[in-house]
């Protein structure tokens, strides 16, 4: 068996960029910390449908919305806590995508990737309309809710925490899926299909599972978002951007591999910070990712750990 | 009896493309299935595998119907199939392609078992220099051995063979005559579809011949090759015909 080390310097990585906000006690580190913790959740959950399986999902926001509004509406009506409430966001996230996926996984190709889109504006109208989650306006928290975490304050490190290990978790997850059969089954699902039957590969039953994990985690991301900004509201929550986001992010560190998506959610965060300040840029700034996408779609397809991988073939056990 | 059809039928639309075709395998067997283009041996060859199911008739595969068993279930009680048009997956390895077949095949292997296996049929297959390149590297004979190595690394009890030899230079198509004998001998019941006539004259047991769907003669390849339908349909000429006996007695 190849030795492989990815992990390795992965996960202190990431637990070292953690803990600087608590080391700092910083409340603009924790913010910018907690994007880039939440980016790398999502372009890691959309890389287990988008890269291993080769299934685009477009609409992946959709899963983040409806973890976002399921623990929200927990919380809010019957003051579960929000690490019940965080689950079930994206306990239901996943079962949604099994259902959805029934039908839409059936898709290939080009058709799948705009059934996703229409998912997610399919779901974002159902709740714009449905009063009991708040309509068009959204829900707002009482701030009585942030008590039993200890006040506001509190409550916001708290949910900060939490991130930290749901990414821990996504990132180990993304290894060991990528490390086993079912990894290599959904691989040769990416690849061709119908060999990949020939060959008994359940494709079906693969696929439905792959979507569903990758459906869960955007689901408990939804949750802490929505948690820590105490109201949430259609248009935030299956916000389509988002989705072009975690696309542009796994294609930018490079899609099917462990260690990309991550990078390329660090290197997106910085890279939205650096524009959104800039007052000739803040406009352009969904612009010059797409500009970007297309570069690299065009030159390195593999994105940076890809390119990487294929020119220096030493550092492969270590660049996964 | 490891694989029998009873009468199957399959339609596309208008057209009837296997045609109330039943035979029987036996174990052990080199089952040759030989045609004109367009015969609709290779959509036998789905129906077998699964990858279309019968618009009528019945399929048997060691004595239990697989009729309408999901292709990928077919797989795993030992059927494993090789591609006419080679269906690599490009962005593995070779090795991994070969994985791929073990960890879902018959024997259903752990990732671990199928390393070794894969290693032990690239070996085979003669693809072992080749192991770490990308699948979507090699070249067409090489994918063709990849194809046979994939289906191989399941652990089939019967493997169907849609044209290997096809697009081999004379050379390589030697080399994969030998690795199929050493399939057969391994004790794997070998069904073939091939267009190169001293091949499958050689080697097969017994063969059968389609013409528009339907079988139209069934036998040992002497008697395929002197029956007179059979020369109509597909071999044109007669001389021809006895010219392929003569060099199978001299090769044997």
């Amino acid at each position: 068996m190849k030795k492989r080390y990815t992990l390795l310097w992965l996960i202190p990585l990431i637990l070292a960029i953690s803990l600087i906000p608590i080391i700092t006690h910083s409340v603009i580190y924790r913010e910018t910390v907690f994007l880039i913790l939440m980016y790398i959740t999502l372009a890691v959950s959309l890389n287990i449908i988008l890269g291993y399986t080769g299934y685009v999902s477009f609409g992946h926001v959709v899963f983040f919305g409806i973890g976002g509004y399921t623990s929200f509406y927990l919380m809010h009506k019957f003051g579960i806590h929000l690490i019940f409430a965080m689950i079930m966001g994206g306990v239901v996230s996943a079962i949604i995508a099994l259902i959805v996926g029934e039908a839409v996984l059936k898709l290939r190709g080009a058709f799948f990737a705009i059934a996703t889109i229409g998912i997610n504006e399919a779901i974002k109208s159902l709740v714009t309309n449905l009063s009991w989650l708040g309509g068009a306006t959204g829900m707002f928290f009482n701030f009585k809710i942030y008590k039993t975490y200890g006040g506001a304050a509190k409550a916001i490190w708290f949910a900060y925490c939490l991130m930290v290990i749901v990414t821990i978790v996504s990132l180990v997850t993304s290894y060991f899926i990528k490390n086993s059969k079912f990894g290599y089954g959904l691989f040769a699902i990416r690849e061709d299909e119908d060999a990949a039957i020939v060959l008994g590969v359940n494709a079906k039953r693969f696929k439905s599972i792959a979507y569903a994990i990758s459906a869960f985690f955007p689901g408990l991301v939804g949750a802490i978002f929505f948690f820590k900004a105490g109201n949430i509201e259609p248009e935030d929550a299956f916000h389509l951007v988002k989705s072009i986001e975690m696309i542009f992010m796994v294609m930018l560190g490079g899609f099917g591999t462990i260690s990309g998506p991550p990078i390329g959610a660090i290197l997106y965060e910085r890279l939205k910070g650096i524009l959104l300040v800039n007052p000739l840029f803040k406009n352009l700034h969904m612009a010059i990712t797409g500009l970007i996408l297309l570069i690299i779609i065009l030159f390195a397809p593999g994105g940076i750990v890809g390119t990487l991988r294929n020119r220096f073939k030493k550092i492969r056990s270590l660049l996964e | 009896m490891i694989l029998e059809l009873q009468s199957v039928t399959k339609k596309f639309g208008g057209l009837v493309a296997v045609d109330n075709v039943s035979f029987k395998v036996k174990k052990q067997e080199i089952f040759g299935i030989i045609g004109p283009n367009g015969a609709g041996k290779t959509t036998l060859f789905n129906v077998i595998s699964g990858v279309y199911y019968p618009d009528g008739g019945k399929i048997f595969f060691n004595n239990k119907e697989i009729t309408n068993t999901e292709c990928y279930r077919r797989t795993r009680l030992g059927i494993a199939s090789t591609h006419q048009i080679v269906k690599p997956l490009n962005e593995l390895t070779v090795l991994e392609n070969i994985m791929v077949g073990a960890c879902f095949g018959k024997k259903s292997a752990t990732l671990k078992q199928s390393v070794s296996i894969a290693e032990e049929i690239v070996d085979v297959v003669g693809l072992t220099e080749k192991k770490e390149v990308l699948a979507g590297k090699l070249n067409v004979p090489e994918k063709k051995r990849l194809e046979l190595a994939r289906a191989l690394a399941s652990e089939p009890d019967i493997i169907l063979l849609d044209e290997v030899l096809a697009g081999l230079n004379p050379a390589e198509a030697d080399e994969m005559l030998k690795v199929i004998q050493k399939i057969r001998e391994s004790g794997i019941t070998i069904l073939m579809i091939e267009h190169l006539m001293h091949a499958i004259m050689k080697l097969s047991d017994r063969i059968i011949v389609l013409d528009y769907g339907a079988k139209i003669a069934e036998g040992t390849p002497e008697e395929i090759a002197n029956d007179p339908k059979v020369i109509e349909a597909y071999l044109g000429d007669p001389d021809l015909a006895l010219k392929l006996i003569k060099s199978k007695e001299n090769s044997l």
